[in-house]
């Protein structure tokens, strides 16, 4: 029983650690669109960051010239 | 490429005209574009390498509006100094940022696509698009770039931005909805922790061989969580109630204040002194309960002032003035009674005034519903926010800033918001007599066992103030309307008002407002009477050519209706409020209205123009007359079987509209509702509502002009449509987003459920309060049973309600 007396304050300390990220997101603004980032990680926009040779062949894409081929 | 004629736009859905080519390729395909707009902006998206977008987006585009370059050179004059110090900060790196309405948005594909493609500017540091408020924050580097520029890169791909004040409402609203969530994380988290100790301080009371240090230990812990949720988190019941007892009135805060800090000071006490019981637990649920009840309905609040600030883009931001004849461009605040100001095609009109020069046909659509333009002659008044159809008007300013229409339609909106409906009031009043009630009996409790038993007297009244808290009974209708009103919102049926569900359970009379509701607001080419012997394509497509460059609403449906035939204009003159008379290969056409053809055509028409349902415009070449188009509203395609739906039901459906007798009368025969009332000025629809009400009718209104706003505030319940003006929506209490009528039906039967489920929650609270009351005053119930029960009782509530979010 007697660990309750150290493990309570830990529990206690993370609330508080807790509690302090969620001022801190709060104060960066992450809670103040709640629908619009979900939407964002499903759209494709790292296209271009995969090297050439790792690329799967697109169907009916025509050649695209990029500006840094090797 | 060739096209049939079932080909839509790729780009906004609407059906290609036939023989239109405009096309743009697409990943290697050609996809048929409907007009230039379209093209130009699906260009843009390609060029710019995103064509991702169409994979992504949920639907259709919004048609892009052209911009004409004239225009696109105004917004030039956003880079004004004089003009940006309204909306634009800047900050110590010389960085200028400015908040911006957009529009247009419909998924989150949209928000995407103008991400990308204005962070690709040079110069654009920061642009982020908040997706549920349609607002953009943007932040440039002006050596680089300038604002226009930016709001021109927008309009590229066929959305619209406009700059406007962020610290008027926005930033007060951001504030406000920071500070809430903060102090519902604190109290959320607090409650968790609390409420874990109280697990095991619980389970000690009935075990003998309990360790008293483990139990002081735990209190303090918890007496250490709960006193910022008390004093931070519940801070607001405090300042509440007490506001409350200076104007010498009992508020539901009371109550709650009152619980709060009693049982948090007893609980302290206890701590101390070691006294019998905490309640930290009960505290900081209760806290977190009500926090999150208020939090929810801050949102619909706030949804609904968005809507109301949204009002402002009526009203451009500058004006051409005319000093001595010379064109003179300023910002609309600039202006002062007695200018002069020149309103060209196509403008809004930037002020209140009248007219000094020209005549030109006006649309208010904006501010009156009114889907066709009026005809405006020299000294005719003219509003600002409404649009200029046809040819140029100077006009002289009448008055200025806050003593202008829409000033003044914002003001009563920013009151309407403030003031409490009249069932809030009414609740209010009730939780006053209960508040009153359950602290006499608590005092009562208390002095009794204060003869009797002093020991246990402060823990018994506590009990009675714990168990009879008013949580259950507050959390039983907020819980549900929030539950119902969500389900809603998904439906496209936006509630504004939380008194709105509640209302329309009882309603005995629905009133339509013709124009826009029932029908769609838009006029359609129904009818081609050929008094010639022309072919009726032919016809059309003479018809299309003429009317090819006129503003006017009826013009412009006859040119869409089919394309323009080749042949060249030789001179071409319009006439406002009249028509176009036009030479071509050296002979005279006219269209317009049936009288101006008659002028040309010198002999009546063969057609009876006596038939007032419909808009009429003639054709003739020199003397011949050539056709006779026939223009009409066509009925919302939901409308007949929703109206009958809603007659079954039991519901009066009545049909009051500002429109003529005939064109009101063949609507409602078409409908089925006997009950109409034609030629309606707004008192005579607010004289009508106040009339069945006096007879004991509760009136739910659906409309969408401005004109209606008054009507709308008047009736017990009102519902705007979508594409209604934004000061209906706002002084609605529904918004039908969708536009389907349809769920019209659904708002009544989730009205009717949910005040089931209300009943059967107040049911509940009012039976446990009853049955706790006596075993709690008898000192039957100890504390911690009492906030046991509350909490079932609450969650009993809460579950309960949320049953109506599966529907």
């Amino acid at each position: 029983m007697e660990t309750l007396y150290l493990l309570i304050p830990i529990a206690a300390f993370l609330v508080v650690v807790a509690v302090g990220l969620f001022l801190w997101s709060i104060k960066s603004g992450q809670f103040e669109d709640l629908e619009g980032p979900g939407f964002k990680i499903l759209m494709d926009d790292d296209k271009d960051m995969i090297p050439d040779d790792a690329r799967l062949p697109e169907k009916n894409s025509p050649k695209k010239n990029r500006e840094n081929v090797k | 490429m060739s096209q049939t004629a079932e080909q839509n736009c790729f780009h906004c859905g609407l059906p290609v005209p036939p023989g239109a080519d405009y096309a743009v390729e697409i990943r290697g395909e050609k996809r048929p574009m409907c007009c230039h707009g379209c093209q130009a902006v699906s260009q843009a998206i390609v060029d710019g390498g995103l064509v991702s977008f169409y994979d992504h987006r949920d639907g259709p585009s919004q048609r892009p509006e052209d911009l004409l370059p004239e225009q696109l050179q105004k917004l030039d004059l956003y880079d004004e100094d004089k003009l940006q110090q309204t909306f634009v900060e800047i900050d110590e790196d010389s960085l200028k940022s400015a908040s911006l309405i957009l529009e247009g948005i419909t998924c989150a594909a949209c928000v995407w696509l103008n991400e990308r493609h204005v962070k690709a500017l040079a110069g654009v540091v920061e642009f982020q698009v908040n997706y549920s408020t349609h607002r953009a924050r943007v932040r440039w580097d002006d050596s680089q770039i300038h604002l226009s520029d930016i709001l021109k890169a927008i309009s590229a791909i066929g959305y619209i931005a406009h700059p406007f004040d962020a610290s008027r409402q926005e930033a007060i609203y951001k504030k406000e909805r920071r500070a809430a969530l903060k102090r519902l994380a604190v109290a959320g988290l607090g409650a968790m922790q609390v409420m874990m100790l109280a697990v095991p301080l619980y389970g000690m009371e009935g075990d003998a061989g309990f360790d008293p240090e483990m139990r002081t230990f735990l209190r303090w812990i918890s007496m250490l969580l709960a006193t910022p949720v008390v004093f931070y988190a519940a801070k607001s019941f405090f300042v509440t109630a007490w506001k409350d007892l200076k104007r010498r009135q009992l508020g539901m805060d009371v109550p709650v204040a009152l619980a709060i800090g009693a049982a948090y000071t007893a609980s302290v006490w206890s701590t101390i002194y070691d006294g019998p019981d905490v309640y930290f637990d009960s505290v900081c649920m209760f806290a977190f309960f009500l926090l999150s009840s208020r939090f929810l309905e801050m949102g619909a609040r706030h949804r609904a002032g968005q809507a109301a600030e949204e009002l402002i883009r009526l009203i451009p931001a500058v004006a051409t003035r005319l000093v001595n004849g010379r064109e003179d461009i300023v910002a609309v605040d600039e202006l002062r009674p007695g200018d002069t100001v020149l309103v060209k095609p196509g403008e809004t009109i930037p002020i209140d005034g009248h007219v000094l020069e020209g005549v030109s046909s006006v649309d208010e659509s904006l501010l009156t519903g009114e889907s066709l333009p009026m005809l405006k002659k020299v000294g005719d008044d003219l509003t600002g926010g409404s649009v200029n159809v046809e040819s140029p008007l100077t006009l002289c300013v009448d008055r200025v800033g806050e003593d202008t229409v829409v000033s003044g339609i914002v003001r009563l909106l920013d009151r309407a918001q403030t003031e409490k409906p009249s069932m809030a009031r009414l609740a209010d009043q009730v939780a006053a007599w209960f508040v009153g009630v359950i602290l006499l009996i608590a005092g009562a409790v208390a002095f009794w066992w204060w003869q009797h038993d002093p020991m246990h007297a402060f823990a018994i009244t506590l009990s009675v103030l714990v168990v009879t808290c008013p949580c259950a009974l507050s959390l039983a209708t907020p819980v549900a309307i929030t539950a119902a009103t969500g389900t809603l919102t998904r439906l496209g049926l936006l509630t504004t008002r939380g008194h709105a569900l509640e209302t329309l359970s009882k309603i005995t009379h629905i009133v339509f407002d013709k124009t826009g509701t029932l029908t769609e607001g838009r006029l359609r080419l129904s009818a081609v009477h050929c008094l010639a012997d022309e072919d009726e394509q032919q016809l059309k497509a003479l018809a299309a050519l003429l009317e090819s460059r006129s503003e006017h609403p009826v013009a412009q449906v006859l040119a869409r209706s089919a394309t323009a035939m080749s042949a060249t204009i030789e001179s071409l003159q319009a006439t406002p409020g009249k028509g176009i008379e036009a030479v071509i290969d050296g002979r005279v056409y006219r269209i317009g209205n049936l009288d101006y053809v008659a002028e040309l055509a010198g002999m009546p028409s063969a057609y009876p123009s006596q038939n007032n349902r419909s808009t009429l415009v003639g054709l003739c070449r020199e003397d011949q007359w050539l056709a006779v188009f026939e223009l009409n509203d066509t009925l919302r395609e939901q409308a007949v079987d929703v109206v009958g739906q809603l007659q079954s039901a039991g519901l009066q459906v009545e049909l009051l509209s500002g429109d003529a007798q005939s064109a009101v009368a063949s609507v409602a025969d078409q409908l089925g509702i006997s009950r109409w009332h034609a030629g309606q000025k707004p008192e005579d629809k607010l004289n009508r509502i106040r009339q069945i009400q006096q007879s004991g009718g509760v009136v739910a209104m659906i409309g969408d002009g401005v004109n209606d706003a008054p009507v709308l505030s008047g009736a017990d319940v009102s519902f705007a449509m979508g594409s209604g003006t934004q000061l209906a929506h706002a002084s609605a209490d529904l918004v039908l987003l969708s536009e389907n009528l349809r769920h019209l039906l659904s708002g009544f039967n989730m009205a009717r459920d949910t005040v089931k489920i209300i009943r059967q929650n107040l049911g509940w609270a009012l039976g446990y309060n009853l049955l706790a009351l006596p075993l709690a005053a008898s000192g039957m119930i100890a504390p911690w049973m009492a906030a046991l029960g509350m909490s079932t009782s609450s969650l009993v509530v809460v579950v309960n309600a949320l049953r109506l979010r599966r529907k």
